[in-house]
């Protein structure tokens, strides 16, 4: 009876599965064939689910926009920010999880809190700081608030007890700076951790539209989301081109993630699970 | 010695005295704070005096023109502001509606996955994670080509198949409209507790699970009693991470409806954006994100104390 039960619940799970994978894959497949229709083969109905004649038209209308700069832009910001929240993050993960000092437990916790705060509600006035401290409407606008998230500290934390601290003892008393622990000993130790972290921050950097729509305005400032979001209201209905800019604004980033995808899941789940 | 150097009069050579001559404790503490440094100061500049000017503005009548104290003016006239109740209606609804949805889906795809072997899983984590490295403004442009109301293949498929007569205006109709934007938040938010799922179900400790087979408990008696009671704490991050996380449910509506039509889609976050970056009430427009803030703050601490309770028993 059990078994019975255990096939039916197997057959129609990995069924109902199927059928959602399609439809989880299905936009991303739409996306990328779409942009290569006509505009015409795009509106037909019934759709046209296989491109036969693929032609570049979508792309090149695409690239009479700034499309290059919106990519370039992305690309800029999401590195930067990976960059600079990984070491500022590893420095202060390391400090908190292996060195006992004056206000340490005060600190962790505030951080801890704050990986609650709802992180929009503060966009109002990050923006008119942000104005006032001159940076508005460049790229450090988007760049620079995303550094202060405390989630990079609790996951560089986390990785970092790892490290034993005889090992830090050990170099202390051999006369190793703290410096040349931090960069000799320690860094080599949590790497895992740091690519788990860059690619995690990459991927939430590369799609924070709402930080992207709030801090940018100028047409050649633009990031590819904010550029594909102004082609929707320019291109309404040539869906070719809008899907040729969501290719675009896609690809990269899932290239990155399948890439990645080990170190990717190891920084979401060491957190939240056992932590 | 140490006089001799304690002359020099090169900077550095003071403060490397001063910090050689330190306790170790105290020493520990100058070191560990020049480690922490960058992260307090972005963490201050960009989190923390935000949050404060934040709260302080909504005592304000703060617009591009004015800034004048009206200490909880902004709050009062919120309360009887139609839209802004509307919103808040709107995103309770949607946090109620798709939350429970969202964590039972990602649950339950974790459990059919979890014993699958490793290829497959990853093939499948990453199918579901997929909308959301794609990004949502990228899964929008499809979204919006299948609601098209006339070259749609929604429309086109119930129409053929006799479901409904004529258009369906999906993104304009308020009967429909809000339920759209549900069913592509959830495609969009199950990324993330699916693979958090699958790694708690993996960590679970094999040897109870089949203590309990071997007495002969059922797959259903062994899900609720053994991986259920081990897998809490996980619930308990996923129901809170995608409560906030929906409480905040923004670039969909600004890119599918724009909070149309009249205001049915509209949450609490595109309100903010929309009464402080189109009607430049800054003021008034912190007043609704230290609310939500509130309301997002007592909806934690409540998920915090039941499954905290449930964890005792």
């Amino acid at each position: 009876m059990e078994k019975l039960k255990r096939a039916i619940f197997n057959i129609s799970s990995m069924s109902l599965l199927t059928i959602l994978t399609v439809v989880f894959i299905f936009p991303f497949y739409w996306v990328i064939t779409g942009s290569f229709k006509t505009r015409a083969d795009n509106l037909k109905l019934p759709p046209i689910w296989f491109v036969s004649k693929p032609t570049l038209e979508s792309w090149q209308v695409l690239f009479k926009q700034p499309a290059w700069q919106w990519l370039f832009n992305s690309i800029f910001i999401s590195i930067t920010t990976m960059l600079l929240v990984c070491l500022v993050s590893a420095a202060a993960g390391y400090v908190l999880a292996k060195k006992r000092f004056y206000g340490d437990k005060f600190l962790f916790s505030m951080f801890v809190f704050a990986m609650a705060l709802p992180k929009q509600v503060v966009l109002v006035p990050l923006v008119k700081q942000v104005s006032f401290m001159g940076f508005h409407n460049t790229l450090w606008a988007v760049i620079l608030p995303a550094i202060g998230w405390p989630f990079g500290i609790f996951l560089m934390k986390q990785f970092s007890e790892i490290v034993p601290s005889e090992l830090l003892e050990a170099a202390k008393i051999d006369g190793c700076s703290e410096i040349k622990i931090f960069t000799d000993i320690v860094i080599p130790m949590v790497k895992p951790g740091i690519a788990a972290l860059a690619i995690f921050t990459f991927i939430s950097s590369w799609n924070d539209y709402f930080l992207q729509l709030i801090m940018l305005n100028a047409r050649s400032n633009l990031t590819l989301q904010l550029g594909l979001a102004t082609l929707q209201g320019e291109f309404a209905t040539d869906y070719g081109v809008l899907m040729a800019g969501a290719s675009l604004a896609a690809i990269p980033i899932v290239v990155m993630f399948i890439a990645f995808q080990k170190s990717f899941t190891q920084g979401i789940t060491i957190g939240a699970v056992k932590g | 010695m140490n006089e001799i150097k304690n002359k020099s009069k090169n900077p550095f050579d003071i403060i490397r005295n001063w910090y050689k001559n330190l306790s170790i404790d105290k020493r520990q503490t100058v070191t560990s704070y020049l480690f922490l440094a960058p992260a307090l100061a972005f963490f201050s500049l960009f989190v923390v005096i935000p949050i404060i000017t934040g709260v302080v503005t909504s005592l304000f009548n703060y617009t591009n023109k004015k800034f004048e104290f009206v200490f909880l003016n902004n709050y009062i006239k919120l309360f009887s502001n139609e839209i802004f109740l509307k919103s808040l209606k709107n995103t309770v609804v949607l946090v109620l509606v798709a939350v429970p949805i969202i964590v039972i889906f990602s649950l339950f795809t974790a459990v059919v996955l979890y014993k699958k072997n490793a290829v497959l899983r990853s093939v499948f984590r990453g199918i579901f994670y997929l909308p959301v490295v794609t990004g949502t403004v990228a899964v929008v442009v499809v979204w919006k080509w299948m609601f098209d109301p006339y070259s749609g293949v929604l429309n086109y498929v119930l129409m053929r198949a006799g479901v409904i007569a004529q258009e369906i205006q999906w993104l304009g109709d308020k009967r429909f409209a809000f339920w759209a934007i549900v069913i592509i938040l959830i495609t969009t938010s199950v990324g993330q507790p699916i693979i958090l799922y699958i790694a708690a179900l993996g960590n679970l400790d094999v040897s109870q699970v089949e203590a309990a087979q071997i007495d002969g408990a059922t797959d259903w008696q062994v899900f609720k009693y053994v991986k259920w009671p081990g897998i809490l704490p996980t619930t308990l991050y996923v129901v809170v991470i995608t409560t906030i996380n929906t409480f905040q449910c923004f670039s969909l509506i600004q890119l599918l409806t724009s909070g149309g039509p009249n205001y049915n889609t509209s949450t609490i976050m595109y309100l903010v954006y929309e009464t402080a970056f189109k009607q430049y009430k800054f003021g008034y427009a912190n007043a609704m994100g230290v609310v939500l803030a509130i309301i997002i703050g007592i909806f934690s601490l409540i998920q915090f104390k039941v499954f905290t309770e449930k964890e005792v028993k």
